[in-house]
């Protein structure tokens, strides 16, 4: 048995949210939707099956169940008619994993260029970064467990990276 | 290794976490300029041993343009600062002063 388990979650709402984030009804029209505070930058805030990641200075990124997806963005879209702003479904754009197991800091560190030390990266944290040669963004769920979302397209070659990173027996037990 | 900071995100990344975007600070050629200025203006780069002025992207992470300066021979950064302006700020220039006295902006 490998000490990280790696599987694929199932479909999961994703919306992308661009426009001015420091816009106070913005804010409003996110956190009333997520039931969350507003993610500071670089952050990732849940509550329950719910929750909103800090993507770029204009932009952010919303998790929730599959099923209620397209109907939110139409309540976004709504709520958000007065000022300028995008929001579009990306649930089929993009894979979402989850990593599991003491090892998985090291497993993920054989393929991002960062810092994934226990005491630079945390859960609420969020990084966008490279896993191998394409995108990705990471966060933590709990110490042991973290998600990882990348382009639906490079989901195969992610499956594959992960899988060969966290072959038994290859982990330098480093952090 | 090159070490870059965002300042759009915040974010201290290395070098292939980025797109280089080439020299910084261009001005282009006016459309009633002569064909010599507007070559220049389309080809010709500067090319410096020590400080220089690039624009890069971070391609990765948040996606969005910045300037950073360097230095091309030690690799040294004086720092990173936002894309929407046409010159480097006062606080990048004394950084450079601070570690290059013989450097100023021509």
């Amino acid at each position: 048995m490998s000490e990280v388990t790696i599987t694929r979650a199932p479909a999961t709402g994703m919306i992308t949210l661009r426009g001015d984030l420091s816009n106070v009804a913005l804010q409003t029209a996110v956190t009333t939707l997520t039931g969350t505070g507003f993610p500071q930058q670089r952050e990732i805030l849940h509550e329950g099956e719910r929750s909103v990641a800090w993507m770029a200075p204009d932009e952010l990124l919303l998790l929730l169940p599959h099923a209620e997806a397209q109907a939110t963005v139409a309540q976004l879209s709504q709520s958000l008619t007065d000022i300028p702003h995008l929001v579009a479904e990306v649930s089929d754009a993009r894979s979402l994993f989850r990593l599991s197991g003491p090892g998985v800091r090291e497993v993920l560190a054989k393929g991002a260029p960062i810092d994934l030390s226990p005491m630079a990266f945390q859960p609420r944290h969020i990084r966008r970064t490279r896993l191998g040669q394409v995108a990705a963004a990471l966060w933590m769920v709990d110490a042991d467990t973290f998600c990882l979302i990348c382009f639906r397209s490079v989901t195969e070659y992610v499956d594959t990276f992960l899988a060969t990173a966290a072959r038994e027996g290859s982990l330098p037990n480093h952090f | 290794m090159l070490m870059l900071t965002c300042p759009n995100c915040g974010v201290t990344a290395e070098e292939t976490e980025f797109e280089p975007g080439g020299e910084a600070h261009l001005t282009r050629a006016a459309t009633d300029s002569t064909d010599e200025a507007f070559r220049d203006y389309l080809f010709q780069r500067k090319n410096p041993r020590g400080v220089h002025f690039e624009r890069w992207r971070h391609a990765y992470g948040c996606g969005r343009w910045f300037h950073a300066a360097r230095c091309t021979q030690t690799l040294e950064v004086f720092g990173t600062y936002t894309a929407q302006t046409s010159a480097p700020p006062d606080r990048i220039q004394a950084a450079i002063q601070a570690r290059r006295p013989d450097w100023s902006l021509t």
